[in-house]
């Protein structure tokens, strides 16, 4: 498998990809990380006419705390994240999220903002960033705009970008005092796919459970403070309301179930592990 | 910077285990295939080309990472080391290859220049912080496809490596 033939540019700024984007729309494409894209390519699912690399800018390297949220630029690879001093204080979902993100070897080079570009409905960044309530930064010759993580993903690998945009930067919206956070996962083996993952965000008067690798996209559902039988028949209502189809790997029953009990799993472990406001 | 051309091949300068080498490569091209087809570098593996099984993995600047799923173009000017770095001569293995050899790591040998590589950056990256669990191995290597080993004897050269190391830095 090798892919089709495509130019190569590589790029120090996001204004320079922005002007790449301006002249060639779709046909060109970012390459971050390329944990996904090589592999698109690869298998000749898609064949950009040129491949704009924007992995070694240091302009799109940034890793730093901006008030209350963490921005994470384009270049960062989920790596640097993931071995960040301090990160389990700062976003301890993150934190759990990160072993269930496909494997050492690949975050070693995918970045953080790739894979939420790319959008793909079982990824773990996207499901964490919607969970919490992030945001992404979009840059093209016209511009720069940010959008909410809820309004982001649109749909199977679509998302509010448009064609002559990138995404410059994610930010994580770092965590508050009292709140509390849960991740469970199911997969065929550790680091695949998710066939349901499920993030929890407890605070002192909400429960938001978000669902990941069920939908065409992760989705979310904020609650009030239940237990016991009262939050697991929310939580069999959220799993009824998500549009879910049969698969060859695991039919709609199956997701819906998982639903149910890894939501029951992750609530419990975001109730739980509030700290004191 | 310039647009490299789809159709021309265009040289790449890279330190290859510490030597300077330069060779052409179109765009295209895949740093596995690169390091075995223009350098001579065949002890990289090639297995699914998609980045699943972890055989062609090598180090980019310190870094392991696929080599299937990286552009020969994008390692101009970095330092890359594949398996053929990794011991100090001719005649001695790393500690880490006889480790392996020690316990069996290895039946035929076709994923382990990938794990090796793995294992490497790995282990260097988690010294200081104490010896690593069995479960912490795990996670690293599931990265890796091997069909031979059922990966008990890699878990343990590479704990015993972990252990070694810790034991000599505190010594």
């Amino acid at each position: 498998m090798k892919p089709a033939a495509f130019d190569y540019q590589r790029v120090e700024t996001a204004g320079e990809a922005a002007a790449v984007l301006a002249q060639l729309g779709d046909e060109a494409r970012i390459l971050a990380g390329g944990q996904s894209l090589m592999t698109v390519l690869n298998m000749r699912l898609a064949r950009p006419q040129r491949l704009v690399d924007i992995s070694r800018s240091k302009a799109l390297a940034g890793l730093r705390t901006d008030g209350d949220m963490l921005h994470v630029g384009a270049a960062v690879t989920q790596a640097m994240l993931e071995w960040r001093p301090g990160l389990a204080q700062e976003l301890p979902l993150l934190a759990l999220a990160f072993p269930h993100i496909s494997h050492f070897q690949v975050r070693n080079r995918g970045t953080v903002a790739g894979s939420i570009a790319h959008a793909d409905p079982s990824a773990e960044l996207p499901l964490v960033l919607l969970a919490l309530g992030g945001e992404v930064c979009l840059r093209s010759a016209r511009g720069g705009r940010r959008v909410a993580a809820k309004d982001f993903f649109t749909g199977m690998l679509l998302t509010a970008r448009a064609a002559d945009e990138l995404v410059e930067a994610v930010r994580f919206p770092l965590a508050s005092a009292g709140q509390g956070h849960g991740f469970e996962e199911f997969a065929m083996r550790h680091g695949d796919f998710a066939i349901c993952a499920v993030a929890a965000v407890a605070d002192a008067r909400r429960l938001r459970i978000a669902v990941g690798g069920v939908a065409d996209r992760p989705v979310a559902r904020d609650l009030p403070l239940l237990d016991g039988a009262a939050l697991d028949d929310a939580l069999n209502d959220f799993a009824w309301s998500l549009d879910v189809r049969d698969e060859p790997q695991a039919s709609a029953a199956l997701r819906r179930q998982l639903v149910r009990r890894l939501g029951r799993r992750a609530a419990d472990q975001a109730l739980t592990t509030r700290r004191p406001a | 910077m310039t647009v490299l051309d789809a159709r021309a091949e265009h040289p790449v300068r890279l330190i290859l285990n510490g030597r300077e080498r330069c060779a052409s490569a179109s765009p295209r091209r895949l740093l596995s295939d690169f390091l075995r087809h223009e350098l001579g570098a065949t002890g990289t593996h090639v297995g699914c080309e998609h980045g699943v099984c972890g055989a062609c993995t090598v180090q980019i600047d310190g870094v392991a990472q696929r080599a299937c799923l990286t552009l020969a173009v994008q390692v101009e000017g970095r330092e890359v080391r594949t398996v053929e770095g990794l011991a100090t001569d001719d005649t001695v293995l790393g500690d880490l290859q006889a480790a392996f050899k020690r316990h069996h790591a290895l039946q035929c040998g076709f994923c382990t220049p990938g794990i090796l590589m793995s294992c490497a950056d790995w282990l260097a990256r988690i010294a200081g912080r104490g010896v690593p669990d069995e479960a912490q191995v795990r996670e690293m290597l599931s990265g890796h496809l091997c069909r031979c080993t059922g990966y008990t004897p890699i878990v343990a050269a590479v704990l015993d490596v972990a252990l070694a190391r810790a034991e000599s830095s505190n010594a």
